[in-house]
């Protein structure tokens, strides 16, 4: 069975998209609007209304919002205080003693909960979870009220080792919860039972400090919505991929930090399985940066060690998506050595690259594909400043060309060169540091820049294929509308491999199938299956980091986890190590109720498809050195089965395809685009 | 010139790629935590000719900036005077000699000859810090060795692998050398790899653009890296520039060490003259050349990061050989110190010499040591015996924008410190506190940041605990009016009372029973700026926090 109707809404840092999908007729409709951040509920509604329709029939929205991801990087949180182990207040200050760069001894940190709010308390519990020093109880409870005193909207109760035991925080919790006024109490085991207590400390501070918002935050959409006349459950994106109810997403509210860009890789991760394309490079480039992911039979990389900025480290099972700097703002400069450099700088979105009119002066990589023709020389007349071509090529030829002896659009094809070079570097370094070599897998490439980029990149990569969905600019809108449900539950166990330990893990297991299973059923959503995904991080003796080994079977014998570690081990760093003994490190289970799948197949209207590709215009476009007369397509417009030949360039509203001489395109399901690189089937 | 500059930028970025590959792969495969975790590596490309460094990678210990030149320079005059046998394709060189060119034992290098078309190309290296190399204490950082043989195992340069194949018979001298020798073998496996590693990206990257045109731009690029230093250098007004740094013993003779230097600035030109320093130290805080020299490179490149590490860069800067001093320490004098300690005190003697011309670039002194607790004893309760070590962090001096960071990794280093729960997981201890050092950091217009203090009890069995850490004596030198930042302290609670290191910051196997504890503050940071001119609000702030 289809889907009903279903609309996925996403808050982005610049703009708000929309998506919503009949089941019955699997029409489409798209809006975007400019995000508004102070309230993000009211882009959301102006997306609604640009889409214009009647909430009263639509029966799901799933909501992605940078509510929590803003909250945490401009430190506009809740006040939040902290109850812990009495000698360790500090744990979340002083981090694990780090710098913000490797090289310049300047920097500085901001911790979640300021040190007048941090509290201690007696109570200790040694690695085994035995108790050192009972909890002192009255001082909980003191401890409680004074940070009440204090202003405080939001509690964090985390001890050493609770992971091991968690008794002492969840006594101190519910003493806490007879005084606080609130649900807003977050304990340091509950969202990741894992080793590690500046981490574990500062995931559970993030939840608290934004629990609060967030709630408010979904409240008042909801009641937006149901004034709007829709009867029907909000669903908000989790940063696992996984979406939740807007009832329950307040209490583990960490993990929505990046939900925004783990959903464009869910987007990617179905739109690829329904293409046959299960092993995907995905490559996001925006204005601001330019994101990445890998997905390995059309299942995303997913991490618990992701660290959202210097010394913040939000240990809950998120998609693993690193951003590797450049977006279309990156500034280029030429060093003192007399080289061109392009970024770290950039001109974001305000005032953003000089071709946005908005008071830019210093060239981008968007204005230097603009001089080359890449992008539509037509937007710079409807942008407010009015900036001509001649004025962004007389700074590129001062300020690039000039030192370099380049002339303007020399200076833009090298800007260009350069910035290629660096994001497929970047790219390539992501794809190894995640054991896999980028030229088994298939580009997929999204974000209002990336389109752009996508072809040369791959051939800097040696990858084959680039696959171009049909609507890049909306991909993490999508990624709400195809979500799943899921649950990550995460244990430190810390075992030898033995047979003590197999009944230990099958035991961990059970209690995590249980409580996956609970979760999924409080929610409304009708589904298709409940899937358990298994896997153990495991380590030789003698090392401190793991690696993840998927597992068949909650109820693994001692062999296949060694075999299935050896192998992954091979797999990864091309040794073996027979002499040495195995541990086991965490127990990790992912319960995922499988939502009914979602018809992508008009994504393009067929109905406004031509029957031959005919060309809109002709642009004179510069590839390596040779001007182009290139024909300009409208996507929308090409057939179903469209084949192109390089030079070309494919618009549509919300991205620019280039495609460079000697590349094709094919045209695949979904409307689709295929690039092949250099003739590659 | 016939080379493009877009070329030049896109090979540039190329050649940094294949290190940064190599980087990878090494702390990915490795075995032990101090590489795969502490990041206590670095790989590199360097020349055919000298051993000119020609990219390193950028994820590599600070301490190793340029240290591998010195070490491949000498392989390759070693080659050419017959003294170390010819290579040939796929051998690998190990060495780890101190005074041909290296750092301490500990710090093992792999040289590998790049050929292309039957000649060597240039060569790659890697340095990786192995957990021990045999020597007087286990781990290597020996408080009190007096002679080079006491601190380990030393390796002149040897072909380990010959054609591909690892020779059994030198690994087999190794293994018996060295502390758990049976995990090492994983560490091999992974250097090794990362240099074949290197070997494809760079055949690559030839292919790509031509091995002449890549010659042609490592030149370029070398002469281009010189002349944007010395237009960064022109920054500092011409004159000399004074200032002194101390370390507080060498572990054996209780007296301080001091680091004089003289910079003098002229035209496009830094010359550092250390020549009044101290002699040559008994015990192991002597520093060779290799590490002295390296040490200016990466107090330049903390002062100018934007300049990639290259030995064009390094062109500009003229380091007076120290000559009878302790900062170019000759066979046999003991080493153990010099990555770690004396690297960072060279280091803040340059900070402290260019923070009057360029107050805003160089901040005032870091707590600037390693801060290196070993406990080595016996678990009764697991049956085995164990090493545990605590690095720990400082504060890091005040600078013309803000307050100094607390807690920052060292100056050479860019590794984490262990969690507690691991360290309680994997040892016998408790820790009882872990601590902001409240008024630690020296007083300022932007103070310094603050130290570290915490306090471990030994649980069960018997144990010895070193120490190898410094500014015990003077705290990290305040700036520009700044005061300086609190000393490093140690304390040792025993049932007969509370000893105190006579050496302060240094001493070996100080016997500890279940229910000792030993208590360490660590260094703040030095204060910049005179703490009149500070914004009461941040004062009020401070005090609030307890900070101060």
């Amino acid at each position: 069975m289809a889907k009903d109707k279903i609309i996925g809404v996403d808050v982005g840092g610049t703009f708000t998209d929309l998506v919503t999908i009949d089941g019955d007729t699997g029409a489409i409709r798209i809006a975007k609007t400019p995000t508004t951040l102070d309230n993000q509920a009211f882009g959301v509604n102006n997306a609604l209304d640009m889409a214009d329709l009647d909430l009263a029939s639509v029966d799901l929205i799933v909501h992605g919002t940078t509510t929590t991801t803003n909250a945490v990087l401009e430190r506009k949180l809740s006040r939040t205080g902290l109850i812990t182990t009495a000698g360790f207040r500090d744990v979340l200050e002083l981090g694990r003693r780090t710098r913000p760069q490797p090289y310049g001894m300047t920097g500085q940190f901001f911790p979640i909960i300021p040190r007048d709010l941090r509290l201690e308390v007696p109570e200790r519990m040694d690695a085994t979870g035995a108790v050192l020093t009972p909890l002192d109880e009255a001082g909980v409870a003191r401890a409680v009220r004074d940070l009440l005193d204090a202003g405080c909207e939001a509690l964090v109760i985390h001890f050493l080792h609770a992971y091991a035991n968690p008794a002492h925080e969840q006594r101190a919790a519910r003493i806490a919860a007879e005084i606080w006024p609130n649900d807003y109490i977050t304990t340091g085991h509950s969202l990741l039972s894992e080793t590690r207590e500046f981490e574990r400390g500062v995931t559970a501070a993030v939840n608290a400090s934004v629990q609060p918002l967030l709630e408010r935050y979904v409240t008042r959409l909801r009641n937006e919505l149901s004034q709007k006349g829709y009867r029907g459950d909000v669903l908000v994106m989790n940063g696992n991929g996984g979406m939740v109810s807007s009832r329950l997403v307040a209490r583990e509210a960490a993990k929505t930090v990046m939900s925004g860009p783990a959903s464009g890789v869910m987007a990617a991760a179905y739109t690829g399985r329904r293409a046959g394309e299960e092993n995907l490079l995905t490559y996001d480039m925006g204005g601001t940066s330019t994101d990445v992911a890998l997905i390995r039979d059309s299942t995303p990389s997913v991490s618990n060690e992701i660290e959202i900025e210097y010394a913040m480290p939000i240990h809950v099972p998120m998609v693993d998506v690193r951003t590797v700097g450049a977006g279309g703002g990156s500034i280029a400069s030429v060093d003192a050595a007399g080289l061109l450099q392009v970024g770290p700088a950039s001109a974001g979105a305000d005032p953003g690259p000089i071709c946005y009119g908005k008071g830019g002066t210093q060239p981008t990589i968007s204005d230097a594909n603009m001089l080359l023709g890449r992008l539509n020389p037509g937007k710079l007349n409807s942008v407010t400043g009015g900036v001509s071509k001649d004025q962004i090529a007389d700074i590129f030829a001062d300020t690039l060309g000039a030192p370099m002896g380049l002339d303007a659009i020399q200076s833009a094809e090298a800007v260009i060169r350069v910035a290629n070079a660096k994001m497929a570097g970047a790219i390539r370094m992501v794809s190894l540091s995640l054991g896999a070599d980028p030229r088994d897998f298939a580009l997929f490439a999204f974000g209002g820049a990336g389109p752009l980029h996508a072809a040369d990149l791959a051939r800097e990569l040696g990858i084959p294929r680039v696959l171009i969905p049909a609507r890049p600019g909306i991909t993490n809108a999508l990624g709400c509308v195809v979500a799943d449900l899921r649950y990550d539950y995460v244990q430190t166990v810390n075992l030898a491999l033995g047979a003590d330990a197999v009944g230990r893990i099958h035991a961990e297991f059970a209690d995590q199938i249980a409580a996956g299973n609970a979760a999924v059923a409080r929610e409304t959503v009708t589904l298709t299956e409940v899937r358990q995904l298994f896997s153990v991080d495991m380590q030789f003796l003698g090392q401190s980091h793991v690696v993840r080994v998927p597992l068949d079977t909650p109820v693994p014998t001692e062999a296949e986890l060694r075999q299935g570690f050896e192998k992954v081990y091979w797999n990864r760093f091309k040794v073996e190590l027979p002499e040495i003994r195995a541990r086991i490190v965490n127990v990790n289970t992912s319960v995922i109720g499988v939502s009914d799948p979602v018809d992508l197949s008009r994504l393009i209207d067929p109905d406004g498809r031509h029957a031959t590709a005919t060309p809109s215009e002709h642009r004179q476009v510069v590839f390596d050195g040779v001007v182009h007369d290139t024909p300009i397509y409208w996507r929308d417009h090409l057939p179903a089965d469209a084949t192109l030949t390089g030079p070309a360039i494919i618009e549509q509203l919300d991205t620019t395809v280039l495609i460079p001489p000697g590349d094709h395109v094919t045209s695949g399901r979904d409307g689709n685009l295929i690039l092949h690189i250099g003739g590659a089937p | 010139m016939s080379l493009d500059p877009i070329t030049l930028s896109v090979i540039q970025a190329g050649l940094q790629q294949v290190c940064d590959e190599m980087d990878l792969s090494f702390s990915r495969a490795a075995f032990s935590p101090v590489i795969a975790e502490a990041n206590d590596r670095s790989d590199g490309i360097y020349s055919a000719e000298d051993g000119a460094l020609i990219a390193q990678g950028a994820g590599g210990l600070p301490v190793f900036v340029g240290t591998m030149q010195y070490s491949t320079r000498v392989l390759i005059e070693m080659i050419a005077a017959g003294t170390v046998a010819a290579p040939k394709p796929d051998d690998i060189y190990i060495v780890n000699d101190p005074y041909l060119g290296g750092t301490h034992l500990m710090d093992v290098r792999f040289a590998r000859p790049f050929y292309r078309n039957g000649k060597i190309f240039c060569w790659l290296s890697n340095t990786g810090h192995w957990p021990d190399t045999g020597g007087a204490v286990p781990g290597g950082f020996s408080a009190s060795a007096t002679s080079v043989e006491q601190e380990g195992l030393r390796l002149p340069p040897v072909r380990l692998f010959k054609e591909g194949e690892l020779d059994p018979e030198i690994y087999a001298i190794i293994c018996s050398n060295i502390r758990v020798a049976d995990q090492r073998i994983g560490d091999v496996k992974a250097q090794a790899a990362a240099l074949m590693v290197g070997e494809d990206r760079l055949n690559a990257l030839l292919d790509r653009y031509g091995d002449d045109t890549v010659q042609e731009a490592i030149a370029e690029l070398r002469v281009r890296a010189e002349t944007q230093m010395r237009s960064l250098i022109d920054e500092i007004p011409d004159g000399t520039y004074r200032s002194r740094a101390w370390i507080d013993s060498d572990g054996v003779v209780n007296e301080p060490l001091a680091i004089k230097l003289m910079v003098t600035k002229t035209p496009g030109h830094l010359q550092f003259d250390f020549s009044e320093s101290s002699p040559p130290c008994m015990g192991p805080m002597n520093s060779v050349l290799a590490t002295t020299l390296s040490s200016v490179y990466l107090a330049m490149r903390h002062i100018f990061p934007e300049v990639p590490i290259s030995a064009g860069a390094f062109a500009p800067l003229e380091v007076l050989r120290p000559d009878g001093t302790f900062l170019d320490a000759q066979y046999p004098r003991p080493v153990s110190g010099c990555a770690a300690e004396v690297s960072q005190r060279i280091a803040e003697a340059v900070f402290a010499a260019l923070v009057d011309p360029l107050p805003d670039r160089v901040t005032a002194a870091p707590a600037g040591t390693s801060g290196n607790f070993a406990l080595g004893g016996h678990d009764p309760q697991a049956g085995r015996d164990y090493v545990m070590y605590q690095l720990s962090g400082g504060g890091y001096g005040g600078n013309a924008d803000h307050d100094g960071l607390s807690n920052g990794c060292s100056t050479i280093g860019i590794s984490k410190a262990p969690p507690i729960e691991i360290m309680e997981q994997n040892f016998p201890v408790l820790y009882h506190k872990y601590a902001m050092r409240e008024g630690s950091g020296g007083a300022g217009k932007h103070r310094g940041g603050l130290g570290l203090e915490y306090e471990v009890e030994l649980r069960r069995g018997t144990a010895r605990a070193s120490f190898v850490m410094d500014h015990g004596r003077f705290g990290p030198q305040g700036a520009l009016g700044g005061a300086d930042g609190a000393v490093n302290e140690v304390r040792i609670s025993r049932s007969g009372g509370v000893y105190t290191p006579e050496h302060l910051s240094k001493e070996q196997d100080i016997p500890l029973t279940a229910g000792d504890r030993v208590n360490v503050k660590t260094p703040g940071g030095g204060g910049y700026g005179d703490p009149a001119d500070r914004d009461p609000d941040l004062d009020r702030e401070d005090r609030r926090l307890g900070r101060v």
